[in-house]
């Protein structure tokens, strides 16, 4: 490693810009195709199997996934009808 | 077995016509009976690539369409009689492509070849669609260049998503990376992603390098698949290319800049 190239080191090239950028886009454009292609039909066979032993509709029943750097939340939020309680 | 294998990209002019065209000529070379198919209705190059352009008679619409048996439109190659071209249509419009017909001839052409190479065209719409819905294997061609890794990422979504294996939920199509007009001086000098860091971006396998080329242009100047031309390096990453995808260890070339007896002395950077 030259001189030179100890003062440019402070400057990235610009293939470490394409790299940066790419990466984040990358990552978000799999995460928004991800969600789009099986949370859907996740959801609705949940809510089948949850419609086996409550009495509920879609409404009560929300499916979110969240996701952080390292890692992913699979939210689900069921409300249920009271007098089901006794069922 | 036949294998179908689709050349696939997304992004236009990054080398899926040329990659098809090598590799089926290069499968033949090895003494497999590999047919090389154009998806791209309406703007057809393969017959060019592969110098056949004068002997087209009929075409995939003509025998999707049952005006042509399969036999009457296959054009044999004149340099190896392993490998067969199937062209496309140059005046019928895209529509003419359908998902039945597309099965009809891949079948009919698993009964008789090893190898099926189906040559995508550009874009994500009805012609690359049915050319990668069938696949067993995809190559990923792709450049050194944001773009291009952008469009092939997506690419890889949607053969995830929308090829027959994944709707019918069998093994997923296995996915390879050719990465085309790479420049080793460019990536040194930080101008050009480098190899990793495309494999990184797509984690993909890498199939081969193929560097820029000018014998790339060379040939397709001539009809003559590059993969012929002994001296060429993008040639001989195409050969390297096919024995991989064959299952040999071949160590990958072309990715580093090649020191020549002076350049130790001479390098000002």
């Amino acid at each position: 490693m030259s001189l030179l190239d100890y003062f440019r080191a402070s400057k990235p090239t610009s293939a470490a810009i394409a790299k940066e950028r790419l990466q984040i886009l990358v990552a978000h454009e799999r995460s928004s195709r991800s969600q789009l292609s099986y949370l859907p039909k996740l959801k609705q066979e949940l809510l089948a199997v949850i419609q086996k032993y409550f009495n509920v509709d879609e409404k009560s029943v929300s499916v979110n996934l969240e996701q952080d750097d390292d890692r992913e939340t699979l939210e689900l939020n069921i409300v249920l009808p009271d007098d089901e309680l006794t069922k | 077995m036949a294998r179908i294998i689709v050349v696939t990209s997304g992004k236009g002019g990054v080398g899926k016509t040329t990659t098809s065209a090598a590799i089926a000529m290069g499968l033949a070379l090895k003494g497999f009976k590999t047919a090389v198919i154009d998806f791209d209705v309406g703007l057809r190059n393969l017959d060019l690539i592969m110098g056949c352009e004068r002997r087209v008679v009929y075409d995939f619409i003509n025998v999707i369409n049952g005006e042509a048996t399969l036999n009457q439109a296959l054009i044999k190659d004149k340099r190896c009689d392993k490998l067969y071209i199937l062209p496309a249509s140059q005046t019928r419009d895209k529509d003419a492509l359908t998902k039945d017909g597309v099965e009809k001839v891949l079948t009919e052409l698993k009964r008789d070849f090893e190898y099926i190479l189906c040559d995508s065209p550009a874009g994500i719409e009805r012609g690359a669609n049915f050319a990668m819905y069938f696949a067993d294997d995809a190559f990923v061609v792709t450049n050194p260049e944001v773009a291009s890794v952008r469009d092939s990422d997506r690419m890889l979504g949607i053969l995830a998503s929308k090829s027959q294996r994944a709707e019918t939920g069998q093994e997923p199509i296995k996915e390879f990376l050719l990465l085309s007009r790479y420049s080793p001086s460019r990536v040194k000098d930080g101008g050009m992603l480098s190899v990793d860091d495309v494999k990184e971006i797509l984690s993909l396998p890498l199939l081969g390098v193929i560097p820029e080329s000018k014998s790339v242009l060379e040939a397709s100047n001539a009809g003559v698949p590059v993969i012929l031309d002994e001296k060429s390096n993008a040639g001989a990453a195409y050969k390297d290319i096919v024995d991989r995808y064959l299952g040999e260890e071949v160590p990958h070339r072309f990715i580093k800049v090649k020191r020549g007896l002076f350049s130790g002395l001479f390098r000002s950077k």
